[in-house]
């Protein structure tokens, strides 16, 4: 004959295989197995047996239990899943909705301009130099005196100097190069100077494709005991090699600039194998060490200085240098 | 400076060879080869025609028909679209079968029903110049007696020829002439350089009879030569002439202009020549200009003089020439000129530069003298020349030579350390070396025992006078590219300096925050400064590029509101923008430039202004900035009612909020732009604080929210101040979370709701202390600011 928890096991059996929560479960288990539940009030019963079935009926009794532990132990595990499956299921995404007004992140985008000039300072820093700057409003003296080229020289004329009216008529002006920089650091230190000077410089060209009234340039100046013109070369190679890469290379021509002597322009070599005119150098010219208190027969120095912008134009393949200053963000967000 | 390698070939004949290979010479001694072109290389089937008839073509207006003997008996109908032949002149044809430079080849062809057999062809047609307009017409260029069929290059005294347009430096005045680039490159292949003299027979009286050259200030003129021709020649030059003039790119005029250019185009000296009649007493004097003093110059303008501008004048003291720049109208040749006063002088360079760049007045000639003309031989050589090439063509040359001295260089032997030349150089070259480069291009050099040399610098070299200027010779003729290529040892640490590197932690910082760096141009237009309610009181620019760019900015408010409205007008909406750039603030008493400093802006378009605030936040955090204050403010081109200074460490820095509707629409930017400026400069450079380590609780916190009503005269952050005034140490962080206005508070006041976080080091805190520290918070707060806790 069945016992009455034995029922109750039966049916607790068929709850828990269709208990569809796991609050459904501990009902259940309550129920069951607490502390005033179906198997405790059984328990209680066995001492009103016969010691000599007392034995057999708590086996039975406990074998019972145990299937109803099982059971719930079985519906507990089986409900855990499918709850946790349900509730990641509810929160699903679709991670390529990107809708604008939700968590889209947008970082910003710095200058092309300012990539070039970090990337060139970098590679400077590597070799050794400090990085200068200087306003870019200057005086004569800065800009063309100091510089070795006085009122007279014919070389004024190619700067097409952009003047401000303030002091005397051409006294001040947007500074034409960076190399008024290599002046105000050398009046203010002593050699041995390995500095690069980038920043803005002005000459008075119509605004096209490839020109602007404001652009960049980076200036390098060196100046300590022995350094020769094979340096200036070795140095420009390096820079070269660091800069554009290893395969691209570097030459000195003579040239003209009247604040070093001897002079160069310094082309890089092109995939074709033909050349491009990159910049101007030479060696620092003993007027202008003079001029900043420097002995000359002491200190010898190079100088070198050529276009940022024109980096960054050759490396983006950028086809109008407007771009560079109409700020728009669908240029910008480019680079 | 253009060069013709015939033209080369007769100072040294030894330069020959590929062109190509020539150019690179040319290039590696500094003379940079910037074109090169093969020229009068003319295409076979091009020959001499004679326009025979021309009539209208009978359906079309605009081509004509023209009749051409072609020397080959029949008369070839030709079809052609200009119209400034007249019958009987001669003109390039192109023959049936021309293959013609552009790559075109002539056939027999109709045009609307009419046969034409071949081509009348232009300037541009033959690659022989720019003109595109008409038909080349040849009757003043081909010897006379040239006859139809007779091929162009042999009628115009044509042949193959490499042109050069090289880039000269402005210390090379010897090589803005034929002669200067042969020296250097016979020098640079290695063979002779032999420039020819000429000499011609004088004839008639002696030139001392004829006229009188006083130089009357030494200073200005150090030579003056002077030649007198009688009849001198009036016409056209000699096709040859002509011919090398067009390739250097100076138009032909007439005989005796011709030579002058051409005299100085092969040797580099520039001449000029008076109508020796119409010089009053036939004396010339060499003095500095009187304030005030005019004269009319031979393009027909007057000038106006001042002291200093060399001048000629004649025997009545009357100006009739600006020395070096250009000659006067009143003493040109003209057809009735018999007597032509010859001048070749030597000017000094900064007198001439300075009076060419005050008049805005240049020419050939004083582009050579202010970089310092040949004051030696070659003065007499290129006299000799011109008097050569004026006799040839029916001049005749009176005996006699004036030839007066004011003060030229003194060029003495000059001491070169080989030692000094090497190191700074980095080469190991021997005195021998050296004495065989600077011998190559005509320095003069002497040995000066074992290790120095006296070295001669020879007169056309005007710019090169020292120690390094010799080095540089070696250098050249050396090859730069022959110099070892070495690596200086700094035994220096590079690196940023900590400004640098904080101003690139602030770009990525707002590259992070989503923004990006936008560069205007850092000039405005007058009255754009006042367009954004700031003072109009930029620095201006005495030659702009444009008008529209000729105010400094004095702040970055102007361009970055440009940015938003070219953006907005592209259709790209609102935009996050930042620039860091300099402003240039008017000069400060006793100072000669602006007040230049480095500011940083951040525009945010549609965004209000806790948008820029919280920039400012983030940027105060990463520059660990100490005590950030925003103190609300009128300031000028900004949102009355919704900006704030931003005081750091005590001192005003900037500004934060918004920008002033007005202003926005001023500048044609919609919607609103929360806008963030700071003298980064002086923000970077100021204090900042040091992060030091505070240990961490390991014990729970406990969090208390507190909602005060708070008068609208009193800023959050007076009560957020007495709320950490009151909370003690155990506060660990206070964060207002809601403001709001409405039903349940005041008019005039809003809803502050804070929460506060208290945490001790030690030990959980109990629900009394806790408690005990809410209610002084409540009551301190209250106190202080009159904001009453909300419940």
């Amino acid at each position: 004959m069945m016992e009455g928890y034995e029922q109750a096991a039966a049916d607790a059996a068929e709850r828990l295989a269709s208990a569809a929560d796991l609050d459904a479960v501990a009902d259940v288990e309550r129920e069951m197995l607490g502390r005033r539940s179906t198997f405790t009030e059984a328990k209680r019963r066995l001492g009103d047996l016969d010691p000599g079935e007392r034995a057999a009926a708590g086996r039975r009794l406990n074998a019972a239990r145990e299937r109803v532990e099982a059971s719930v132990a079985a519906a507990r595990a089986r409900l855990s899943a499918s709850g946790r499956a349900d509730r990641y299921a509810a929160e699903r995404l679709d991670l390529t909705e990107r809708l604008p007004r939700t968590t889209v992140l947008r970082r910003g985008h710095f200058h092309p301009v300012t990539q070039a000039r970090d990337r060139l300072e970098d590679v400077f820093v590597g070799m050794g130099y400090t990085v200068a700057e200087g306003p870019e409003v200057e005086s004569a003296w800065y800009n063309f005196e100091a510089l070795n080229i006085p009122d007279w020289h014919p070389a004024r004329g190619s700067f097409d100097t952009i003047f401000v009216n303030l002091g005397e008529s051409e006294e001040v002006m947007l500074r034409s190069h960076t190399s008024p920089v290599q002046i105000r650091v050398m009046e203010n230190r002593k050699p041995p100077i390995y500095i690069v000077a980038p920043g803005r410089t002005f000459r008075a060209d119509t605004a096209d494709a490839t020109h602007l009234p404001a652009f960049n340039q980076i200036e390098g100046l060196a100046v300590d005991r022995n350094i020769t013109m094979g340096d200036l070369a070795g140095t420009i190679d390096e820079f070269v090699r660091a800069f554009f890469g290893g395969e691209v290379k570097s030459r000195l021509r003579p040239s003209y600039f009247p604040f070093t002597e001897p002079s160069a322009e310094f082309d890089i070599s092109r995939p074709d194998g033909s050349w491009l005119e990159l910049g101007g150098c030479g060696m620092v010219h003993p007027n202008v060490l003079s001029n900043c208190g420097i002995d000359p027969e002491e200190w010898q120095g190079f100088a070198f200085g050529f276009g940022i912008d024109r980096l960054a134009v050759m490396r983006h393949e950028i086809d109008d240098i407007r771009e560079f200053v109409n700020n728009d963000v669908r240029f910008l967000s480019q680079f | 400076m253009k060069v013709l390698l015939s033209w080369l070939r007769e100072f040294a004949p030894g330069i020959d060879g590929d062109p190509g290979a020539l150019s690179d010479v040319l290039s590696a001694l500094g003379l940079t080869v910037e074109e090169m072109t093969v020229t009068g290389a003319m295409p076979g089937g091009v020959v001499l025609g004679r326009v025979l008839d021309l009539r209208p073509h009978p359906d079309a207006d605009r081509i004509q028909l023209v009749d051409v003997d072609d020397g080959s008996g029949s008369t070839l109908q030709v079809c052609c679209g200009a119209f400034n032949m007249a019958v009987g002149d001669l003109v390039p044809l192109a023959r049936v079968g021309t293959a013609m430079p552009s790559g075109l080849e002539i056939a027999r062809r109709k045009l609307r029903g009419q046969t034409s057999e071949g081509m009348c062809c232009s300037e541009i047609e033959l690659d022989m110049g720019a003109d595109a307009e008409g038909i080349m017409i040849l009757n003043d260029r081909v010897a006379p007696g040239a006859e139809p069929g007779t091929p162009l290059a042999e009628a115009l005294g044509l042949e193959p020829d490499v042109l050069w347009d090289l880039e000269v430096g402005a210390n090379r005045p010897d090589a803005l002439s034929v002669m200067g680039v042969a020296r250097d490159l016979a020098a640079g292949l290695g063979v002779a350089f032999e420039p020819p003299d000429w000499s011609t027979p004088a004839s008639g009286p002696d030139i001392s009879d004829a006229a009188d050259v006083e130089i009357v200030d030494p200073t200005l003129c150090g030579r003056f030569v002077g030649r007198v021709l009688r009849n001198a020649p009036a016409g056209s030059s000699p096709p040859w002439m002509a011919n090398r003039l067009t390739a250097l790119g100076q138009r032909p005029i007439n005989s005796i202009v011709d030579i002058s250019n051409y005299v100085m185009l092969e040797l580099g000296q520039p001449s000029h020549t008076f109508d020796l009649g119409r010089v009053s007493g036939a004396r010339i004097r060499v003095r500095r200009a009187r304030d005030g003093e005019t004269v009319i110059t031979l393009d027909g303008q007057q000038r106006s003089l001042s002291a200093g501008d060399g001048v000629i004048a004649d025997g009545d003291d009357g100006v009739i020439g600006i020395a070096g720049v250009m000659g006067g109208a009143s003493t040109e040749i003209d057809a009735g000129t018999t007597d032509v006063l010859v001048e070749m002088a030597w000017w000094d360079p900064p007198s001439i530069s300075r009076t060419a760049k005050r008049l805005n007045l240049s020419s050939e000639a004083a582009t050579r003298f202010r970089r310092g003309a040949d004051w030696g031989y070659n003065v007499e050589r290129c006299m000799n020349r011109f008097v050569q090439l004026a006799v040839e063509q029916g001049a005749e040359v009176a005996p006699g030579t004036i030839d007066e001295r004011g003060n030229l260089p003194d060029r003495g032997p000059l001491r070169v350390r080989t030692s000094r030349v090497n190191s700074l150089l980095g080469t190991g070259l021997s005195a021998e070396q050296m004495a065989d480069h600077l011998r190559s291009i005509g320095f003069g050099v002497d040995s000066a025992g074992d290790a120095d040399l006296d070295v001669t610098i020879p007169t056309w070299r005007w710019d090169t006078e020292t120690e390094t200027g010799v080095s540089e010779e070696v250098a050249r003729l050396h090859g730069y590219e022959n110099i070892e290529r070495t690596v200086p040892t700094a035994n220096e640490a590079g690196g940023l300096s900590p400004y640098q590197k904080d101003r690139r932690l602030v770009r990525e910082v707002l590259v992070g925050a989503g923004c990006c760096e936008a560069q205007p141009m850092p000039f405005v237009a007058p009255g754009a400064l006042a367009a954004v309610g700031l003072a109009e009181d930029g620095i201006t620019l005495s030659n702009p590029v444009d008008d529209s760019e000729s105010v400094l900015r004095t702040s970055l408010l102007p361009g970055q509101l440009g940015a938003v409205a070219y953006n907005q007008r592209h259709f790209n909406g609102d935009v996050r923008l930042f620039e860091i750039g300099h402003v240039y603030l008017p000069s400060p008493e006793g100072q000669l430039l602006p007040d230049e400093r480095e500011f940083l802006a951040v525009a945010l378009s549609g965004e209000e202004a806790p948008a820029a605030v919280a920039v400012l936040d983030l940027l105060a955090e990463a520059l660990a900035l100490p005590a950030v204050e925003l103190r609300a403010a009128e300031l000028p081109g900004m949102h009355p009612t919704r900006s704030a200074e931003v005081v750091v460490a005590g001192r005003e820095r900037g500004a934060v909020g918004e920008v002033d509707p007005e202003v926005l629409e001023a500048c044609g930017v919609s919607g609103r732009v929360a806008w963030l400026q700071l003298d980064l400069q002086q923000v970077l450079e100021g204090p900042r604080t040091r992060r030091r380590y505070r240990p961490v609780s390991k014990y729970p916190p406990s969090d208390v929210d507190l909602a005060f009503v708070v008068p609208d005269g009193v800023a959050a952050v007076q009560v957020e101040r007495a709320l950490r005034a009151s909370a003690g140490s155990l506060l660990a962080r206070v964060e207002l979370f809601d403001s709001y206005r409405g039903s349940g508070v005041p008019e005039g006041s809003r809803s502050l709701a804070y929460r506060l976080r208290f945490q001790a080091p030690d030990r959980t805190l109990t629900d009394a202390e806790v408690a005990d520290i809410r209610q002084r918070c409540i009551d301190e707060t209250s106190r202080r600011t009159g904001a009453t806790l909300r419940t």
